[in-house]
């Protein structure tokens, strides 16, 4: 639109025409401005910085000296918890991102029936999601006290042993705990509040064809709620995986990676090694396979969603 | 006006005229089905509600009784004491203060610019405006660990670490990308009439901005402003980089702190009591706040959610 409509101008343009583009270009640069100094000095010069120190041994107290791809060798050979912090931050959004996006799915669906007190139920579901995580980590660490925390004292007199899981002191439940306090945040959150949404932009003709057809409920939900929502899903997918893939501060304050470095997230390796070691060359190193990663990742949701999500108002 | 439609929800279902048993049937088979829906509903709240209320009992409780065996729901006597003593405790009041100041110049910057960058995108044709859209948005993606490094190296550098001003002076370089997302997406939603009946009247670009858009996007603002405050407000990994002294801590900051302090006795009790306390402080302007701009909160993450 904007170049046809620049074309047909120019074609007539007197010369005060063209100044007057010429103005509004320069004017729109004006209000750029502070973003393209933000963008410079805040996100692309430290990108090539890190960059360049990704090649570099660099310890603060000493000028960085160049090591060409050591770093990198250092890490896929050397390093012994690279692959483990990778993996189990892949493992946590695998699991994560699923099962909020079905917990919201389903908690929209549930609010989304018109049941009295909506607007009640709606607003316990969110609650979690505003909370601050450094509170919610401190407070689920609370709820998950093996000795005295509600949780295991449940556990315990349901089971009837005395036997109940060390959730965030045990290496076999810390990771369980951290999703469990994920889901509390995200079921309930900005991801439901999408969904509902959605769900509320599906036309209703499409249910009334599909019940003239004979459609039940799950046919309804299946056929119609579902490839409907699709981008939708789509969207809370990408951004949730994302997020996922980011975790640190629930981890650092709730486990601190801990115990036996089951819960050592690849964010949390970025960090130590970069700010208890000082190890800034080798950290940026890690931080640009981490960049890398997530790039590959979500460009292949993007490849992969052209064969399942639905856009209505695309036109082949 | 989209958080009515959210809250109120819609009907979906059938209405057909059915012979009377057929109908009878449904309506029971409705009837029972909708009280599942509730059961459902009323589990659900009071799952996500718990951790709460386990947490404001806790912060009610004395240190002694927190460790009792096995646990208990109610406090004997509530200790409302345990408010006032965090702030005794921990300089409670400082990290508030700290955080309020933080959480609000820097929101008060990012809305301010992301607004200037929304409405260049939205009304200007000037040339890279699109592939600077595009790489404004790709930069969501970007992992923080690679800017921070350098960012902590140029902080030390100029002197400004242990202050506020990288926490702060960021902000007005555009916010954050969702934000300039946010305010395109609002803008573009205003008819350009507007802007070109008052241009012909001899309004300048600012003057456009100032009087005839940004009156209109005052939700859209206040939506900006909150979810920006309340980021700000949890925030934790950028101030617990750049600050150092404990008075200039933010809250986020100061609780990870006081978690870290609070397990260790000193002649009476443990103080995980007063963490909850603490906890409780924390959270409750979030809430707070959300109670108060709700409406305009939900259509916002909404509109950032289906315009995508």
């Amino acid at each position: 639109m904007s170049t046809k409509a620049m074309t047909t101008g120019r074609s007539l343009s007197p010369r005060w025409m063209q100044s007057l583009r010429a103005r509004e270009a320069i004017a729109g640069y004006l209000f750029l401005l502070p973003w393209l100094l933000g963008l410079a000095l805040f996100i692309a010069g430290p990108m090539l910085t890190s960059g360049y120190l990704s090649f570099t041994r660099y310890d603060i107290v000493n000028a960085p000296k160049f090591v060409g791809l050591k770093n990198f060798i250092e890490i896929f050979t050397k390093d012994r918890l690279f692959w483990p912090s990778l993996l189990l931050t892949f493992r946590y959004a695998l699991i994560v991102v699923p099962l909020s996006l079905v917990g919201a799915l389903a908690a929209a669906v549930l609010l989304n029936q018109a049941l009295r007190g909506t607007t009640w139920f709606r607003t316990f579901f969110f609650l979690p999601h505003l909370t601050p995580i450094v509170a919610a980590a401190v407070l689920w660490g609370w709820i998950f006290n093996p000795e005295v925390g509600p949780i295991n004292h449940w556990i315990r007199t349901i089971t009837g042993s005395d036997d109940a899981p060390g959730w965030f002191r045990d290496p076999a439940w810390a990771m369980t705990g951290l999703i469990i306090m994920a889901m509390w945040g995200a079921i309930g959150g900005n991801t439901m509040l999408i969904f509902l949404a959605g769900l509320q932009g599906v036309p209703q003709e499409l249910y009334d064809a599909a019940v003239v057809d004979g459609a039940g409920l799950w046919a309804k939900f299946r056929n119609v709620t579902i490839p409907m929502l699709t981008p939708t899903i789509f969207f809370n997918m990408v951004l949730g995986i994302i997020g996922a893939l980011k975790v640190f501060a629930a981890a650092f304050i709730a486990t601190a990676g801990g115990p036996a470095y089951a819960t050592w997230f690849y964010a949390l390796h970025i960090y130590t090694r970069a700010f208890e070691y000082f190890e800034m060359g080798y950290a940026s190193a890690l931080a640009w396979i981490f960049f890398f990663v997530l790039f590959v990742f979500t460009y292949v949701q993007f490849r992969q969603s052209r064969r399942w999500v639905y856009y209505a108002g695309e036109v082949d | 006006m989209a958080g009515d439609v959210i809250a109120s929800g819609r009907k979906q279902g059938e209405r057909g005229v059915l012979p009377a048993n057929l109908y009878q049937s449904a309506t029971w088979r409705r009837a029972s089905g909708r009280g599942l829906l509730y059961l459902v509903a009323i589990f659900g709240s009071t799952m996500f509600m718990f951790p709460f209320v386990w947490t404001i009992l806790s912060s009610l409780k004395t240190g002694g009784e927190l460790f009792r065996f096995p646990p208990t729901w109610f406090p004997e006597v509530p200790q409302f004491q345990n408010y006032p003593k965090v702030f005794e405790i921990v300089t409670w009041g400082t990290w508030t203060w700290n955080s309020v100041v933080v959480a609000g110049l820097s929101t008060f910057g990012a809305v301010l610019t992301a607004a200037l960058v929304g409405y260049s995108f939205a009304r200007f044709r000037y040339p890279g405006r699109d592939i600077l859209f595009i790489i404004t948005l790709s930069t969501m993606m970007l992992p923080v660990e690679v800017t921070l490094i350098p960012l902590y190296l140029m902080f030390s550098k100029i002197a400004w670490m242990d202050s506020y001003k990288p926490l702060i002076v960021p902000s007005f370089f555009g916010g954050s990308a969702f934000l300039i997302f946010l305010m395109r997406q609002f803008f573009m939603s205003i008819p350009i009439d507007l802007d070109e009946a008052a241009r012909i009247d001899g309004a300048g670009y600012l003057r456009v901005f100032w009087q005839i858009l940004m009156p209109l996007s005052i939700p859209v603002t206040a939506t900006a402003a909150v979810l920006t405050f309340m980021a700000q407000w949890n925030a934790f990994l950028y101030p617990f980089i750049f600050l150092n002294t404990k008075a200039k801590f933010t809250l986020a900051v100061g609780i990870r702190y006081f978690q870290a302090v609070a397990g260790f006795a000193d002649d009476t009790e443990p103080k995980y009591h007063l963490l909850m306390a603490a906890s409780v402080m924390m959270t409750a302007p979030i809430i707070i706040m959300f109670f108060l701009a709700q409406r305009y909160l939900v259509q916002g993450i909404v509109m950032s959610g289906i315009k995508g």
